[in-house]
């Protein structure tokens, strides 16, 4: 005898507790702390502020405790916690230029003001693994250099690569440790001044809130920039690459990419004046784009832009990339159809919140919709079969 | 066991009165999509995060909600979302369509028709009936402003040509009021006739898609056709093996793997209200009644 499908409660609790005990693992292994992810684990901790917008390391950390390290899943908790929070308002925009540098490379000029800050990087490490970092307790061991010797990280704000092949003579003179840091200005400032790149206008309309109205489009650059600065990496870089290989080209040089603190600061009415409420770590992306002109633009370079919370280097060149893609109809450029031109594509599908919610959602019951289909593919295929004997 | 740290029914004043603007928007315009500024909430987009809004904005203390997914009460994702307004907000549950002010409903509209002063909430995935005909919302919102609606009846032209019928049997396209054409939510098309004239308020929630439609109550809705060709509300050829009901949409359950087979109510409520009336199906333990 058949009964009807019933105890759907009681599977959900059981689940749950299953879960919690998965997530927890072997009890004879220690418990993960909030501070242990946060310190050990904080490239992903970063992902999660970032794709999550919500700067809070703590939670963010805790987020990824909670999610197993399924980070997609931790940016949607704190999405789901960030909605709830009100708001007291808008800081005043960061000022990049005064950001306290632990990285700063350019790929187009070998020396500018500032300097270059190779600073904690993966980028010329040999990708072996590094078994010592098995052995629990020890001391940390330097990633090994080309050189073999490897300097430990000296733990100061723009430590240098004493013992690395140095891409510049001038590597890491930007940073000094613990002297307050000089102003480190753009390079796409100094290109500015000789009017060799376009001229990047201030706009004084503020900004739409992604997060509190619906998107419509066509959207502005900055809502577009606000879409992709917590798009999934993923989906970005893809895209960004699409553009490297053909699909949509616009011949990007990292004009600088710089990784550091910055001041955020508010302007309080009472007092009349902004004060400096905390820092954040950001990551900043400028392109410069080869452009030969249009039919409404002269020759010049053009900008791509690239922000993001945290470190989160691979994220902001994918962004600067897609956001210089996505500018041609301001630049009068030609449509090619290539997917990261295509706006509504773009920002349509860059947010892995929505996407994997509506992907898995094909897990839910359908039973009423699939019956319908097999209705109709019974009635189609009963008719298709008359008329072919019918024929014969 | 409400849970006081959210306010009630989870979303704060200001989301919900920005929803219920939208809300009375889309009743003024019948079958037009509402833009509003969808939350992201705890629960997955896909997953009913559009009704769950829409019913958050309508919810008072003394509503008496059901959910149902599939016409079901304790289908897994019914519970979930049932759970989370008796966390949030500490309405009142029933499983009773009669007994029930607001119903949050996923791919169904209940067997028992509805009445005056209740609110049927659907979870929609995608609001727009155009989508897969012009995947791009810049062109499918010009259309429904010029009312260009062309393509959908050449696209049913094209099935009928094709495959000598309109080979859709859910998310069946209506138009409302003479006006907008409207995607009724992936509802079996059986149900289609239930959105026209219903005295109940109906009220469609996208989520991710931030988009809100809604149909007043006693409103036109037609689902679309041709004369030669019209509209069939069809459902499986069978009765309720629990119930005998002959009228209610049926879910098909395989019994075994030799192709044994039955047909049940797809509406639960409907079905053990009919059971405990004494109506009885042909596989009910007592027999035929």
């Amino acid at each position: 005898m058949y009964v009807a499908v019933k105890g759907g409660e009681r599977a959900i609790d059981a689940a749950h507790d299953w879960l919690a005990e998965e997530r927890r693992g072997d009890l004879s292994v220690p418990e993960l702390t909030i501070p242990q992810i946060r310190e050990q684990m904080a490239l992903a901790v970063n992902r999660v502020m970032a794709e999550g917008s919500l700067y809070d390391p703590d939670l963010a950390a805790l987020a990824i405790k909670q999610a197993r390290g399924d980070l997609i899943e931790a940016v949607f908790l704190i999405r789901a916690y960030r909605t709830t929070l009100p708001r007291f308002g808008a800081s005043c925009p960061v000022d990049t230029a005064a950001m306290a540098v632990d990285r700063r490379v350019s790929a187009t000029f070998k020396d500018l003001p500032g300097g270059q800050v190779l600073g904690p990087t993966f980028d010329y490490t040999h990708r072996l693994l590094d078994f010592a970092l098995m052995a629990e307790g020890a001391p940390p061991s330097p990633i090994p250099s080309p050189q073999g010797g490897g300097e430990a990280h000296s733990g100061t704000r723009g430590a240098t690569m004493a013992g690395q092949v140095p891409p510049s003579p001038l590597v890491g003179e930007g940073g000094g440790g613990g002297a307050p840091p000089d102003p480190v200005p753009h390079v796409t400032g100094l290109l500015d001044r000789d009017g060799l790149i376009e001229p990047a206008h201030p706009d004084e309309a503020a900004p739409r809130d992604l997060t509190r109205e619906p998107l419509e489009l066509p959207a502005s650059r900055a809502l577009r920039l606000q879409a992709l600065a917590r798009a999934d990496e993923g989906f970005t870089l893809s895209l960004a690459y699409s553009t490297q290989r053909g699909y949509g080209r616009t011949h990007a040089f990292v004009g600088e990419l710089r990784i550091g603190m910055v001041a955020v600061e508010v302007e309080l009415p009472e007092l009349g004046f902004a004060v400096e409420i905390g820092e954040i770590e950001l990551t900043e992306c400028e392109t410069v784009n080869q452009f030969k002109g249009s039919r409404t633009e002269p020759p010049q370079f053009t900008r791509g832009y690239g922000l993001v919370m945290g470190q989160s280097e691979r994220k902001a060149i994918s962004m600067s990339l897609v956001d210089r893609a996505l500018r041609w109809q301001e630049l009068g450029e030609d449509f090619i159809g290539a997917p990261a031109q295509d706006e509504e594509f773009v920002l349509s599908h860059c947010d892995n919140i929505q996407a994997t919610g509506f992907l898995e959602h094909i897990k839910l019951p359908h039973y009423v919709d699939f019956q319908a289909e097999l209705e109709l593919v019974r009635r189609l295929r009963r008719e298709a079969l008359a008329v072919r004997e019918a024929a014969e | 066991m409400t849970d006081h740290a959210y306010n009630f029914a989870y979303l704060d004043e200001q989301t919900k009165r920005m929803i219920r603007r939208a809300l009375l928007k889309a009743l003024a315009m019948p079958g037009y999509q509402v833009p509003f500024a969808s939350r992201e909430m705890p629960m997955p987009y896909g997953w009913g995060t559009g009704g769950v809004q829409v019913t958050a904005a309508c919810l008072t203390p003394d509503d008496r909600l059901k959910v149902i997914d599939q016409g079901a009460d304790d289908t897994t994702n019914a519970v979930s979302i049932r759970r989370f307004f008796q966390r949030t907000a500490g309405v009142a549950v029933t499983e009773a369509t009669v007994e029930a002010t607001l119903i949050q409903t996923r791919h169904r509209i209940p067997e028992q028709p509805l009445s005056e002063g209740q609110i049927l909430v659907y979870q929609v995935p995608i609001p727009e009936p155009l989508r897969f005909l012009e995947p791009r919302e810049t062109e499918t919102r010009k259309m429904h402003e010029l009312e260009e609606y062309g393509l959908m009846h050449v696209k049913l032209y094209e099935d009928i040509a094709r495959h000598g019928e309109i080979a859709t049997s859910y998310a069946y396209p209506v138009k409302v009021e003479g006006r907008y054409v409207m995607d009724p939510s992936p509802i079996p098309k059986f149900d289609n006739p239930k959105l026209a004239g219903n005295p109940a308020i109906q009220l469609f929630g996208a989520g991710r898609e931030a988009r809100i439609h809604a149909l007043p109550p006693y409103c036109d809705v037609v689902s679309l056709d041709f004369e030669d060709h019209p509209f069939v509300a069809s459902k499986a050829d069978a009765c309720c093996d629990l119930c005998g009901s002959g009228t209610s949409y049926l879910d098909e359950v395989i019994t075994d793997d030799r192709g044994s087979r039955m047909f049940v109510c797809s509406d639960t409520d409907y079905c053990t209200s009919r059971r405990a009336e004494g109506q009885r199906g042909r596989l009910s333990p007592e027999g035929r009644a």
